[in-house]
């Protein structure tokens, strides 16, 4: 078993999104994440799915991917150099007065920005790989995290070759 | 200005719809209205399932495309069944469905249901149109999807007031373009020439072919192949009719109740050549021993069928007429293998299929005799269970599309609807339907179809008062446990009398030729209630999940 980051573009029309998480439920996959959002062609959206099968599982989701009508090009980024990044936003607990700095300075070493600050708690936003949000939320859990949200992996690949449309 | 009924009619009949399939209601209501005065077809099925399963029988026996209609809610989820088994099958059927209106849609009014999410994994695509305007180019892209590359269904989800709003006519443009979908047709040339080393230098070859020869009507370029290259051919249930049963290259079925040469053939041979097929568990068996020591080429239009079960040395995407055609072309005669065969004609001889003769009434007699009266000259339909497996083993057909049965989704209750579907589709042969007790249960209200409009099917049934094919499986590995396999008695005759359907109860074998020349001698439906006994068992048979050459119930090697 093996993380796969798959990078699939779609029509841009209703009832996608179910198509494409069907193929995985019906195999019993779970999605470890999912984005999905408007690309460079109109009309068009691209879903980043990661998730982690067998290597012959995945080839044969694909192949499956492929047959849907509404999907133009499926490609696994797993294996190429890739970029692949994911944003979260941490709720911290911190009142006034006890572990702030301590919190600030850990969203310094992350290069998390601040995005908002009450009496009780910070808001942390920080953009990584997702080892990277890991590392982060381990060291924030101590100082009582609120809530936390991420918005699941984005990936291209790296230098000017871009995924081309067309089956 | 049309209505969106309107322009659903003549979008049907542009794509050369003859007959539709359905069962009225309230949201279909505007569409019905449409049909009333218009020159198709409407047949009133009883269920909607009959629906389905007709338009598919339809579509088998014709190579067209079959349609059917139902309305909301109850009506479109009682399609679900026949939807699943022409997606298994891989038949091309276009599923029109009302829906309540746009402005209701997710708000669980009446007879609403989410049927393209009912129906997402069991269609090759499926459709809610919102607007009128997008109605005919839908149902040409529906038409185009359902017939084209690996065929299969399509559903399309017509909500009320897309049915009864007005627009101007909307021209389709005049060729099908979609980004998403380009099914391979020719396969690739270098593939095409390194299957034809690998099968030059085979000794022991055998062709396994499936359900995708007969939907891309290639069984003459496979018999030509096959008798050039002097390989023998093993069929698949959904292969059957592929090459004429009493073809000498021609071994019959395989897999769980295949003959048992065609599964020594597979067990022994040093070349697979698959062609059409997606190497089913029934067929299989362990998957390990299938064909454990040969070389494979798979030939199929769908790529994902390819590897999915069975690595594969050469794959070859495409249609299998356009690729077996190409191969025709570069052919020399080169197949001599008479070691080979020599083998599996002494299999032959001493391994044949067995059929009973102690003077009781046997259900492979009975195929038997029915396959000598009609010499492969007709369309069999068969219903699920040990009638399939019977019909299948001992029925010798001539011809493509003449054999259908509900393979993938081994659907009960899909023979009396589909039989209905294939008349029309061959209206020129006569049209069994090969049932069991239990089988014909689960449609029997459609003896009101074949009354209401005198459809001349033949429904032979092997009446054993058991779900036989259940039973035997608990006669044989459950300790003979009959849990909930036992049928009252019924009188069939009677019940298709009080639809008006001539019928005869037959108990003993002398009776069987005389009552098959009465049904054929009736001019409309007609019921044989074969009364026979009541433990026969399908042999031979793969016990599930073993090689595919331990049978039991064969001949001792």
């Amino acid at each position: 078993m093996k993380q796969h980051t798959l990078s699939i573009l779609v029509e841009n029309k209703a009832g996608v999104l179910s198509r494409v998480s069907g193929l995985f439920s019906r195999r019993g996959f779970n999605i470890e994440s999912l984005a999905v959002g408007p690309c460079e062609e109109p009309g068009m959206s691209r879903i980043t799915i990661v998730a982690i099968a067998d290597d012959d599982k995945v080839e044969q989701i694909m192949k499956q991917l492929n047959k849907l009508i509404d999907v133009i090009k499926v490609s696994d980024l797993t294996g190429s150099p890739r970029v692949e990044r994911e944003l979260a936003l941490i709720k911290v607990t911190a009142e006034l007065g006890t572990s702030r700095a301590e919190i600030m300075q850990i969203a310094e070493i992350f290069r998390a920005a601040i995005v908002d600050v009450s009496p009780k708690s910070i808001i942390l936003q920080v953009i990584g790989d997702t080892e990277k949000i890991n590392a982060m939320e381990t060291l924030l859990r101590q100082y009582g995290i609120k809530e936390f949200v991420r918005t699941g992996t984005v990936g291209i690949l790296r230098g000017s070759k871009g995924v081309p449309g067309g089956k | 200005m049309k209505t969106g009924a309107k322009i659903l009619v003549e979008s049907l009949q542009r794509e050369g719809t003859e007959i539709i399939f359905g069962y009225p209601g309230g949201v279909v209501l505007p569409i019905y209205d449409e049909l009333y005065d218009s020159s198709l077809r409407h047949i009133l099925v009883r269920h909607e399932q009959a629906a389905a399963h007709a338009a598919d029988g339809y579509a088998r026996a014709s190579g067209r495309v079959g349609v059917c209609l139902a309305t909301s809610g109850p009506g479109a989820c009682n399609l679900v069944t026949g939807i699943a088994t022409a997606y298994m099958d891989s038949v091309p059927i276009v599923a029109l469905t009302g829906q309540v209106p746009t402005n209701l849609l997710g708000n669980d009014a009446f007879q609403e249901s989410d049927i393209t999410g009912i129906t997402l994994p069991i269609t090759k695509h499926n459709y809610l149109v919102k607007n009128t305007a997008d109605l005919s180019r839908t149902i040409q892209e529906a038409f185009y999807i359902a017939g084209t590359g690996r065929p299969g269904p399509v559903l399309v989800d017509i909500p009320k007031d897309v049915s009864t709003s007005s627009v101007k006519d909307v021209p389709v443009p005049e060729k099908v373009e979609l980004r998403g979908y380009n099914p391979t047709y020719h396969g690739h040339k270098r593939q095409i020439e390194k299957a034809l080393q690998l099968i030059a230098k085979a000794e022991r070859p055998v062709i396994y072919a499936g359900g995708g020869v007969i939907l891309s009507n290639a069984s003459a370029e496979l018999i030509q192949v096959a008798t050039m290259l002097g390989i023998p051919i093993t069929t698949t249930l959904m292969g059957i009719g592929a090459i004429p049963g009493d073809h000498p290259l021609n071994l019959g079925m395989l897999g769980m109740h295949g003959t048992e040469y065609a599964n020594f053939a597979i067990t022994e041979c040093d070349l697979l050549f698959a062609i059409g097929v997606r190497f089913d568990d029934r067929v299989t068996g362990k998957t390990e021993t299938f064909a454990a020591n040969a070389k494979i080429i798979h030939i199929d239009v769908d790529p994902a069928e390819i590897g999915k079960n069975k690595r594969v040395d050469v794959p070859i995407v495409g249609d299998v007429k356009a690729v077996l055609s190409d191969m025709l072309t570069c052919l020399k005669k080169t197949g001599v293998h008479d070691a080979w065969i020599k083998k599996i004609q002494h299999w032959k001889q001493h391994h044949p299929l067995k059929c009973p003769d102690d003077g009781g009434l046997h259900p492979q007699f009975i195929i038997r005799q029915m396959s000598e009266m009609l010499g492969g000259d007709a369309v069999i339909v068969s219903e699920v269970g040990q009638n399939q497996m019977w019909t299948a083993q001992h029925f010798s057909f001539k011809h493509p599309r003449t054999w259908i049965t509900s393979g993938g989704l081994g659907t009960m209750g899909y023979g009396l609807p589909a039989a209905m579907g294939a008349h029309f589709a061959r209206p020129d042969l006569p049209v069994f339907d090969v049932a069991g007790d239990g089988s014909i249960q689960m449609n029997i209200q459609e003896f009101g179809t074949i009354a209401h409009y005198n459809i001349p099917v033949k429904i032979a049934i092997l009446n054993n008062r058991y779900l036989g094919m259940v039973r035997q499986w608990q006669e044989l590995f459950y300790d003979r446990r009959y849990s909930y396999t036992e049928l009252p008695a019924v009188e069939f005759v009677k019940i298709a009398n009080a639809y008006g359907i001539e019928g005869i109860k037959v108990e003993s074998p002398e009776d069987v030729k005389p009552a098959l020349q009465a049904s054929l001698d009736c001019n409309g439906p007609f019921v044989i209630d074969f009364r026979v006994e009541r433990e026969e068992n399908v042999f031979p048979m793969v016990p599930a999940g073993a090689a595919i050459n331990e049978m039991i119930g064969g001949h001792p090697r």
